[in-house]
């Protein structure tokens, strides 16, 4: 369908634009157009744009692109539009991690790290506990995995809840900031360290994108098309554990990305995850870069939390979607 | 080519199937009728390979089906489901190519695969909504494209669970004429089916079941004799002979007062129904 690759096309050439400009909006304005010249000679706003601007929007086109593949491969491994990446319990996990750090171990330890470390690990720990419960005799039923999910994603948010209660002042901040989610602390270290497992997982989860196409006619039906359905489960569920765990420790919680960005894609050029994935990728770094760069503009000095902007422009888009849903389901 | 020995499946202390024996050769177009909850589709996620039999063994060619990868057993052999649910905006046409799936070894679908998925859409009718949404068509549309699915991945055996389902008398017809010419250029169907006697004017062979256990075996004029029939699905058949001489079953109500009696209640409701605008009218 050539139909699908200009709007990949299209997509691919928006995002250097929506990178070049939000890299320019700021305290310091940059005309987008001058940035080459910046950098090559070295002229005023050089220190800016290198050390501040530019990992920030990288880290947010990261985070916004894994979150948006994520959410496309878990809704196409549960075949529910409506499914995001924090089903499997890793953004909850990934919460609690840090709101044990924050709240009993401190910042002494690790220094800046700590946060990250134990998000990551948090979040990675908690899917494993989704998985091992979810297996019934060597096999992972995608209902199973679901109720699973549920059931220790709101385990992880009463120990958030716990945490919270817990918290004094300071630490109550820091914690709220995080769980909320932002890219101030964005600097080329947490590049470094979250783009290579960021980018690891999302490798993995491009490889399923055929597989994926014949898990939405059903599980079975995939089996019977030649695909190892199991395999497939436990590969999408390890690359989002990785995506999402790298996203969740370097920006927070930020919601509603996964969930809009595949369904804008699928209304624009249709299901096939072979589009989907990479055109999810663009559309989710497009989306965020842009929030962040909301984020940060539309209250300055003081910046708001991006999880708050995306959830402001996904919770009306998410009830526009049940609507849409419902509509589909009472009139056939 | 598809051999049965033994065959039992089991959930729980519930046993679905049981002591099924079967030979299936290639060409042949075999059946599986029973009243609902038998095993047939049981049986057939079973030859499938979807399904592991708790006891006995299932045969391809020789070999187990355990010994066969996911994607071997999808050259062999297609599966058509009874329900089908996609939340996803896919066109016809792309559900048709993912039955070239087996064929593709993670390649891009070359042209000679647009090719058979197209050809296949043809066979059914299906190629006029080809670049319809799934979830736009009729149920009896999305069968069609089903089935033009299952014949794109080009199978030596189909298994057909309830393949006339939703499908007009026309359409059928169509389907089972195709499941004959199947037959005929030397591959095998296997079909659950609920319509006997459309069953019986195109398959040569018959499985009857029971509550998971083989009743009978043999050619539908063998198996569909109104004791058998009556023993099976505890209502009372009749034969009766078409002038073109061929034998239909029918069944028959046990009393007969249901219909009439239906029909007096149908022309009173209307009659008084009639009345009571009268009276309004005139009121």
């Amino acid at each position: 369908m050539p139909n699908r690759a200009k709007i990949l096309l299209i997509l691919g050439s928006l995002l250097p634009i929506s990178l070049c400009v939000a890299a320019g909006v700021g305290a310091y304005q940059i005309l987008p157009w001058r940035i080459p010249r910046i950098l090559l000679f070295h002229t005023d706003g050089f220190e800016v744009l290198l050390y501040v601007r530019f990992p920030r929007v990288l880290l947010s086109a990261m985070v916004g692109s894994v979150l948006a593949i994520s959410g496309a491969t878990l809704q196409g491994i549960f075949r529910n539009p409506l499914a995001d990446p924090g089903l499997i319990g890793v953004t909850a996990g990934a919460g609690l991690g840090a709101a044990i750090w924050i709240v009993l171990i401190g910042s002494g330890f690790l220094g800046i790290w700590g946060v990250p470390v134990a998000a990551f690990a948090g979040g990675v720990l908690v899917t494993i506990g989704v998985w091992k419960i979810a297996q019934t005799q060597g096999q992972v039923l995608t209902v199973t995995l679901l109720l699973a999910g549920i059931a220790l994603n709101s385990f992880a948010g009463a120990g958030i809840g716990l945490m919270t209660f817990l918290a004094d002042e300071e630490q109550l901040r820091s914690l709220t900031f995080w769980l909320l989610g932002g890219f101030g602390g964005a600097t080329w270290r947490t590049v470094a360290v979250t783009l290579p497992v960021a980018a690891i997982g999302a490798i993995v989860l491009f490889r399923l994108a055929r597989a994926l196409n014949a898990m939405s006619l059903g599980e079975s039906e995939a089996y019977h098309l030649g695909v190892s359905t199991e395999s497939l489960k436990r590969w999408a569920v390890f690359g989002v554990a990785l995506t999402v765990g790298a996203a969740v420790s370097a920006a927070g919680g930020i919601g509603f990305v996964g969930l809009v960005v595949p369904h804008l894609l699928r209304l624009m050029g249709g299901a096939d995850h072979r589009y989907l994935l990479p055109g999810s990728a663009l559309g989710g770094a497009i989306l965020l870069v842009l929030a962040d760069l909301f984020a940060r503009t539309v209250a300055v000095p003081a910046e708001l939390p991006v999880g708050v902007v995306t959830a402001l422009l996904g919770g009306p888009f998410f009830l526009w979607l049940l609507m849409r849903f419902k509509k589909e389901v009472v009139y056939g | 080519m598809v051999e049965l020995e033994r065959v039992g499946y089991r959930i729980g202390q519930k046993w679905l199937v049981r002591n099924i024996d079967l030979k299936i050769e290639d060409g042949q177009f075999w059946i599986f009728v029973g009243p609902n909850g038998a095993g047939k589709s049981t049986l057939l996620r079973l030859i499938s390979g979807e399904l592991s039999p708790t006891t006995g063994w299932i045969r391809f060619f020789g070999k187990s089906i355990d010994e066969y990868s996911p994607q071997e057993l999808a050259r062999m052999r297609a599966y058509l489901q009874q329900k089908r649910e996609i939340n996803f905006p896919f066109r016809a046409s792309e559900i048709v190519l993912l039955g070239r799936h087996p064929h593709l070894n993670g390649a891009k679908e070359t042209p000679s695969d647009i090719a058979i998925a197209q050809e296949a859409m043809k066979q059914v009718q299906a190629d006029i909504f080809a670049e319809r949404l799934y979830s736009t068509l009729s149920g009896g549309e999305a069968s069609r494209v089903d089935l033009a699915r299952i014949l794109a991945q080009a199978p030596r055996l189909f298994l057909l669970d309830e393949p006339t389902n939703h499908l007009d008398p026309r359409h059928q017809v169509q389907i089972l004429r195709l499941c004959r010419s199947i037959v005929e250029s030397g591959r095998t169907v296997i079909a659950a089916i609920h319509d006997l006697n459309l069953a019986s004017m195109y398959a040569e062979h018959v499985l009857m079941l029971r509550e998971g256990n083989p009743v009978a075996v043999g050619t539908p004029a063998f198996i569909f004799t109104p004791e058998q029939l009556e023993a099976v699905y505890d209502v009372p058949f009749e034969v009766m002979q078409l002038s073109s001489g061929q034998r239909v079953v029918v069944p028959l109500p046990s009393d007969s007062t249901p219909k009439t009696g239906g029909l007096r209640n149908v022309s009173k409701l209307s009659s008084s129904q009639y009345g009571s605008s009268r009276t309004t009218a005139t009121g």
